[in-house]
């Protein structure tokens, strides 16, 4: 049965190929000059911006998540290209606003599209592309979903230039960069809001990029493992970090203050699934009460909740 | 997997060619994302799966639940409750149906004859706004159609594996749970038992391109399922990749006290997994 399977599939190979992952084309040429984002220097030579609390959306040009860049005495890293092109070009303009230095890392700290839609625009600065060594399987895997499924968000117009273009320089445990007497220490971790989660340590200014394993205020959403991620908050608040930048929240947070609002969440969540589950109600009940008491503590609650719950339900039911 | 007759073998892998071919056109389908449900896909696929057979309105004998919204595209719960009488008599099969996926047919179910099924809910890959429809065949040769339209989730959910190395690491692993009964008191020899089952498996897809070798990953999921006590066919599955990773199936049926329910699977790389789990008279 695997061989018509395997067959028919190379059939379609054509047609998948135009739209395929990998097609790394540089972006459009612009006509006119593109407006730097509004970036804030929050300590010596790192930069951030933060995203807004929102869906990704035309209107918001995909801008909901925190980019940063780090300004070393060589060379430029920048860490997520958020959610458009157009996201990632303003990105590109506040770096060249401030530095000639070239940008030698574009850092990716997982795969879901607010922080890599944004990938194309840095085609022509020559930056290597780096991610989690699970990166490019999780693209590989959703890459042409993430494609189609934007458009009537985001619009045509602003998904026409966004190619999935996946990370060459792949970390797998720990990691140093050098940009310049100024050195990053990346770090893969294990399972947990995907399974492809990077984090960045800026030694020289303490600041600690979480990615999306911290969410402040956007409520979290759950596309990996709930007890990976809750097993990792320990370790997580480890990090001996001044501040952070998280994935979504306010720039810079108190670190590692900034994981308790998650924190409390996930205890909520797998509390009210596990006695669901131990109660034999249905997922398809289950889901529709599961941290209820969290509601008037998140934005996009009536958004993720029910996903996350369903996720934990199918997770937890192993345990 | 000798309970299943040859027949329907070489009609399932009709099912899934056919499915998988329909792939050259789904993105393209599925792009228009129409939010104003319209049948024009399941217009064009109906003549495949059943031929010129004619498709009734279910009338009650076969109802669906889905969520307005699928909130997890990789994991949609579906809930189907079947209610039959003496004119059409049972329901032999039901065939799972999600138009606008890639591969359409989800799922082909047989029922035993003596099996009762009454009750049966999974969960499936829903990519694209799309209705969702279960076809009964019941004894009498006829079937009865009812849908429910499923609009695609929002945000960054894929229908993708969410921990790919730990689906591998326990491939294959089972798990059976019996509900208790929700009216305790007289034990009869035979009463509807309502029973979960869980595969682990990927259930991988295989329309995804492998970065480094230009190539399709190779499609790695259950093809075949029977769930039978002692000799006694409660019901088997004939699945496709819309259904979601580590298969779940939670059903009632005629529970006979004492004897085993014995559960086999086989998926497309040929590899088989059985369990094996003793139904005492106390756990129903």
């Amino acid at each position: 049965m695997s061989e018509p399977t395997r067959r028919s599939v190379l059939k379609t190979g054509v047609f998948f190929a135009c739209c395929g992952i990998s097609h790394v084309r540089l972006a459009r040429a612009q006509s006119s000059p593109v407006e730097a984002l509004p970036v804030k220097e929050i300590t010596g030579g790192v930069f951030a911006f933060a995203g807004r609390p929102e869906m990704m959306a035309a209107n918001n040009e995909g801008e909901i998540c925190n980019v940063s860049f780090i300004i070393g005495d060589e060379a430029v890293a920048v860490i997520d290209s958020g959610g458009s092109v157009a996201e990632g070009r303003q990105l590109v303009a506040a770096i060249r606003a401030r530095t000639d230095k070239p940008i030698r890392y574009l850092i990716n700290t997982h795969m879901h599209p607010d922080h890599i839609f944004g990938n194309a625009a840095f085609g022509e600065t020559g930056a290597i592309v780096v991610g989690h060594h699970n990166l490019p399987r999780a693209l590989t895997a959703r890459g042409d979903y993430y494609l189609q499924s934007y458009r009537d968000a985001m619009g045509s117009e602003l998904m026409a230039d966004i190619r999935i273009i996946p990370p060459t320089k792949l970390i797998t445990g720990e990691e140093q960069l050098d940009l310049g007497n100024r050195k990053l220490t990346l770090k893969a971790w294990k399972t947990a809001h995907t399974d492809n989660d990077l984090t960045i340590f800026d030694e020289q200014s303490g600041t600690f990029f979480t990615g999306d394993l911290c969410f402040i205020e956007h409520l979290p959403t759950m596309d990996g493992s709930l007890l990976g991620w809750i097993a990792q908050l320990e370790e997580l608040k480890g990090i001996k970090a001044t501040f952070a930048v998280p994935g979504h929240g306010p720039v810079p947070s108190a670190w590692p203050q900034a994981l308790g609002q998650e924190q409390r969440y996930f205890d909520a969540l797998a509390r009210d699934i596990r006695k669901a589950i131990a109660d034999g109600v249905p997922m398809a009940e289950a889901v529709k009460t599961a941290a209820e008491s969290e509601r008037n503590n998140w934005r996009l609650f009536d958004e993720y909740n029910v996903r996350n719950a369903t996720a934990a339900f199918a997770e937890l039911e192993w345990e | 997997m000798t309970i299943k007759p040859i027949r329907l073998r070489s009609r399932v892998v009709a099912f899934v060619i056919l499915a998988l071919v329909g792939a050259a056109m789904p993105f393209a389908a599925s792009a228009q994302s129409a939010s104003v449900p319209d049948t024009k896909t399941w217009d064009g696929l109906k003549g495949d799966v059943f031929g010129q057979k004619p498709i009734g309105d279910a009338g009650g004998i076969i109802t669906i639940d889905a969520p307005k919204r699928a909130e997890d595209a990789a994991i949609v719960p579906i809930d189907l409750h079947f209610k039959t009488d003496a004119a059409t008599g049972r329901i032999k099969a039901v065939t799972l149906i999600v138009d606008e996926n890639p591969s359409p047919v989800a799922a082909v179910f047989q029922f035993g004859k003596d099996a009762g099924v009454t009750h049966l809910a999974t969960r499936l890959r829903v990519n694209a706004y799309s209705y969702v429809r279960a076809i009964a065949e019941t004894e009498d040769g006829k079937l009865h159609m009812t849908q429910t339209f499923v609009k695609a989730s929002g945000g960054c959910s894929a229908p993708a594996m969410k921990n790919q190395d730990e689906s591998l690491a326990s491939l294959g692993k089972m798990k059976l749970r019996v509900f208790t009964a929700k009216t305790p008191g007289n034990e009869p020899m035979t009463r509807a038992t309502e029973m979960q089952l869980m595969i682990r498996h990927p259930n991988n897809s295989g329309l995804q391109m492998d970065q480094v070798t230009r190539y399709y990953i190779p499609a790695h999921f259950i093809q075949g399922l029977t769930v039978s006590q002692g000799d006694r066919l409660i019901m088997s599955m004939e699945g496709g990749i819309s259904i979601s990773e580590d298969p779940n199936f939670r059903f009632e049926f005629d529970a006979k006290p004492g004897e085993d329910v014995k559960v086999e699977a086989a998926d497309t790389e040929g590899k088989k997994f059985q369990d094996e789990w003793p139904l005492e008279s106390s756990s129903l």
